[in-house]
């Protein structure tokens, strides 16, 4: 695949086509509880947030790579991309409110021509944190981004970097061929500069996520084995191994409907649901903004045009803790993806 | 009453063995249960033990469920293959070594 699914004119394209395979088929004929129904008898429904501490901004949808269950639809094709005024408007909620966090995704966040500028004024802006999705190859794709991890450092930056797998072959049926190589060269100058060393206090973060149509397994035990495989073939040291579910909207949907894996997929999410994931699921305490500044309650929802209650203000000029505290979350089938096993968030397990 | 004797969709319904002998189908499940917990030995490397003797004893079921366990483990397929060749080294030595007996009676017999 070298295309966006946009880039094709495919049908799952269509937020609202998503949206539809989501609420029929097996949840629509009653085969399977919806995400509402499992959330009724826990009194969890309507979903509340908790406080919002994370902030999490989608500084557009290009990207240099196009992996196979992106949930973004990312890609070289995609032109949306985030504003340097969408971005001010940002830096005034985080100087003006005690989130912590800023935590900056894409598509590949670096290739935003204001994404230096962003993360320098929101150090000046205060936030504890900021954390970068990097998709590692960036680095690597052109010259001037070969000093990204000089400036992550700079900068105080806590990287997160997807890495399916700690050999060639999983991870580049994934991401794309040749990716795996590059994603160890990036990991190696990330390690060169200070990051993922113990001591250093430049963190560095793995995201493994199932290549296929299964559930993540134990985030311990496979951190475990990427910490003893990395080092022992390719002397990287990282912090923590983030398993993440994958959740069935955009590329990774139209994975699982192609290889006719979708009914199985689903059922396995909903036999897996986890209560106790549900205190912890990320939109309790994350708010996530998209290219043009329009609020969601997680990227995933971004993804599927699901805007925020519309009581609880939609977009960022119109940030107000209070309301946006007090909202109802929107829920869909989708969910279920962060409530199986252990739960998945951007963090990892949940539970 | 499907009229063949595999279903895949049977595989999810393994659980209703208790429903003729809950108590037995209890100690049964708990049994497994730790049988498959971490101890001296990994998760996963259980879960290759299990894939390998799904094969050997063809139990199609068991093949569909360890599949996913070994994957969703972290197991690459080249390991997974390995241990179906453990089974099917296991599985061929099994009938040749009987040869030794075929020998035996042979030589037994023969002038």
């Amino acid at each position: 695949m070298s295309k966006s699914l946009q880039a094709q004119h495919h049908d799952l394209a269509d937020k609202t086509t998503q949206l539809k395979i989501l609420s029929n088929g097996i949840f629509g004929e009653g085969k399977l509880p919806t995400f509402k129904k499992k959330l009724e008898p826990l009194q969890e429904f309507p979903l509340k947030p908790t406080s919002i501490e994370i902030f999490q901004v989608n500084v557009g949808y290009m990207c240099n790579q196009v992996c196979k269950h992106c949930h973004v639809d990312a890609g070289p094709d995609r032109k949306e991309i985030m504003t340097r005024e969408t971005m001010e408007q940002c830096l005034d909620v985080l100087r003006n409110t005690k989130i912590h966090t800023l935590d900056l995704t894409g598509g590949a966040p670096e290739m935003n021509p204001d994404f230096r500028w962003f993360v320098e004024e929101a150090n000046k802006a205060g936030v504890e944190e900021i954390i970068v999705r990097s998709n590692l190859t960036i680095i690597l794709a052109n010259p001037k981004y070969h000093d990204l991890p000089e400036f992550f450092k700079k900068n105080k930056v806590r990287v997160v970097s997807s890495l399916p797998f700690y050999q060639a072959d999983k991870t580049d049926r994934q991401r794309g061929d040749g990716v795996f190589d590059k994603s160890i060269k990036a990991l190696q100058m990330l390690n060169e500069v200070g990051y993922g060393r113990e001591g250093s206090g430049l963190f560095l973060d793995l995201v493994y996520n199932p290549s296929g149509a299964f559930l993540p397994g134990d985030q311990m035990a496979l951190e475990r084995d990427f910490k003893k495989e990395l080092k022992e073939h390719f002397d990287i040291e990282f912090n923590s191994l983030f398993t993440i579910t994958n959740i069935p909207i955009s590329r990774f949907l139209e994975f699982l409907i192609r290889t006719e894996n979708y009914e199985d997929y689903m059922e396995s999410l909903v036999n897996a649901f986890n209560p106790a994931a549900v205190s912890g699921v990320m939109c309790r305490n994350t708010i996530s903004i998209d290219y043009d500044g329009y609020m969601f309650d997680c990227d995933f929802n971004q993804m599927l045009g699901l805007k925020l209650d519309k009581s609880a203000g939609q977009h960022i000029k119109d940030f107000d803790l209070q309301k946006l505290e007090n909202r109802d979350i929107i829920i869909n089938q989708h969910c279920f993806g962060c409530t199986a096993g252990a739960g998945s968030s951007c963090q990892g397990t949940v539970a | 009453m499907s009229n063949t004797y595999y279903d895949p969709a049977d595989l999810k319904k393994f659980g209703d063995i208790a429903d003729f002998e809950p108590e037995l189908a209890k100690k049964f499940f708990d049994y497994y249960g730790d049988v498959f917990a971490e101890g001296e030995l990994t998760v996963r490397e259980k879960s290759l033990i299990a894939l390998a003797v799904s094969h050997a004893i063809q139990c199609p079921y068991c093949i569909d469920a360890y599949t996913s366990d070994a994957l969703q483990k972290g197991t690459t397929e080249k390991q997974m293959m390995e241990a179906v060749h453990v089974a099917a080294a296991i599985r061929g030595g099994a009938s040749l070594v009987h040869g030794v007996q075929m020998m035996n009676k042979a030589k037994k017999l023969s002038m």
